[in-house]
């Protein structure tokens, strides 16, 4: 269903860019992805609709631009309300929107200190990422979706972090399904759905380009 | 049946009063109850078992946590009163883009003017009049962030400002001196009843963070 035109800059790799994609996917919105090289030159597009942050990514509705990921999710499940991400029951609302707010602080952050460790990686980075991820798994309890029996909105927010996972585990020395098998099995029913499955990159992809980021910042 | 309504909180937290300031704006009835942050109750960590911060707001004996999740729930729950969000998914994107700006850049920042000294201490004043400046600009000519009325934005930002005396004391300039417009903001806040009373004493306040300097041992 039509409802404007939308475009979004875009990055492959970024799972914060990946959120707003799934998102448009479950709603069936057509959309333009327009690939920033955020290493060449930010496009002038992108430096004028997010001039605070200059990142993506930025979904531009009618042109109007809307940034950070979480909130771009909200503001697409809002506008096209069909199917629900967000519960419709303001306390449920009120635990995702906190569940997501916790990713937001703490799995990206713990991603990055394992693959920015110069040499073997700390214990203490490894640990403390498992410790996130059990933290999650409490909050999944026994639904199969954050969302409960679908994908919801927190499932958005997470899942494209995952692709990350494997460069992680290679850098790191461990497994995510050893550590966390109910987190890992979340994973698995999410990318049994066709647009997470579509949507995310190639883990290995990302542990290249992980490694040329290392390469980039100098770290061995 | 009447709404249970607990407030966890601590009298000189800015995202506590937030939180007072919502239930204010929307007429509902709480208890609120002082934690100490130096010996967490067990009710605090019950109810926020994973941050362990205040506020914590217990509806019916179920709690919000994180004071801008709260507010929001607040505002949809009495929607019949005092809307803070706007009512347009595009603004609502937009406000919640400069409370999560406000969220990510306030508080670092602004701990920094007293909590630090030296160079560290001029860096953070330079930082937090830049904020300050982007929010005038996000401002605008408007009387507030939420456009003719008070809203969202205005009230998760106005709280800060009880804080304001303490951060131009010990880092030795003058908000009013650097940003007016944000100063005239702040004063036509003021002349809401909700916000008047929710604010604490500024000179309360800074006697509290003189508190903290010395625990944290900055001189």
């Amino acid at each position: 269903m039509s409802k404007g035109e939308v475009v979004l800059l875009d990055c492959w790799a970024s799972p914060f860019c990946l959120r707003a994609k799934i998102a448009l996917a479950e709603k069936g919105v057509e959309y333009e992805a327009r690939a920033e090289n955020l290493f060449g030159g930010k496009s002038d597009l992108l430096l004028k609709s997010n001039p605070i942050y200059k990142k993506v990514p930025v979904l531009l509705h009618d042109g109007k631009p809307l940034c950070e990921s979480t909130i771009i999710v909200n503001y697409i499940d809002e506008t096209w309300p069909s199917p629900p991400l967000l519960p419709s029951c303001a306390y449920e609302r009120a635990k995702a929107r906190f569940w997501s707010d916790f990713i937001d602080k703490k799995v990206f952050d713990a991603v990055c200190n394992i693959w920015k460790s110069k040499g073997e990686v700390p214990e203490t980075a490894k640990n403390e990422f498992i410790e996130i991820l059990k933290q999650l798994e409490g909050a999944l309890g026994e639904k199969d979706f954050f969302g409960g029996d679908s994908l919801g909105f927190v499932d958005v927010i997470a899942i494209p972090l995952t692709c990350w996972f494997y460069a992680v585990e290679k850098f790191g020395g461990f497994k995510v399904e050893n550590e966390c098998p109910k987190f890992s099995a979340w994973m698995n029913k999410c990318m049994q759905r066709e647009t997470v499955a579509r949507i995310l990159p190639d883990p290995e992809k990302v542990y290249e380009f992980v490694i040329t980021l290392r390469n980039m910042f100098g770290i061995e | 049946m009447a709404d249970e309504v607990i407030l966890l909180d601590f009298w000189a937290s800015m995202f506590g009063i937030r939180v007072r300031i919502a239930l204010a704006e929307k007429g509902v009835k709480y208890e609120y109850k002082e934690q100490d942050l130096f010996n967490k109750s067990p009710l605090l960590l019950r109810m926020n078992p994973v941050h362990k911060k205040i506020p914590v707001l217990i509806h019916n004996g179920k709690s919000v946590c994180e004071s801008s999740i709260i507010v929001q729930y607040i505002d949809e729950v009495w929607k019949d009163k005092a809307p803070l969000l706007p009512y347009d998914p595009y603004q609502r994107a937009q406000a919640r883009f400069w409370v999560d700006f406000i969220d990510k850049k306030m508080y670092d920042t602004s701990r920094k003017t007293w909590a630090t000294k030296g160079e560290e201490q001029e860096a953070a004043k330079k930082e937090f009049i830049e904020v300050l400046k982007t929010l005038e600009g996000e401002l605008g000519d408007k009387p507030f962030f939420g456009g003719d009325n008070f809203g969202y934005v205005d009230l998760c930002l106005i709280p800060y400002y009880c804080w304001f005396y303490s951060y131009e004391t010990f880092g030795k300039f003058s908000v009013e001196a650097e940003c007016p417009k944000f100063i005239a903001w702040v004063k036509r806040c003021l002349q809401r009843e909700t916000v008047a009373k929710a604010l604490p004493d500024e000179k309360k306040v800074f006697e509290f963070v003189s508190v903290l300097r010395e625990k944290i041992r900055v001189e």
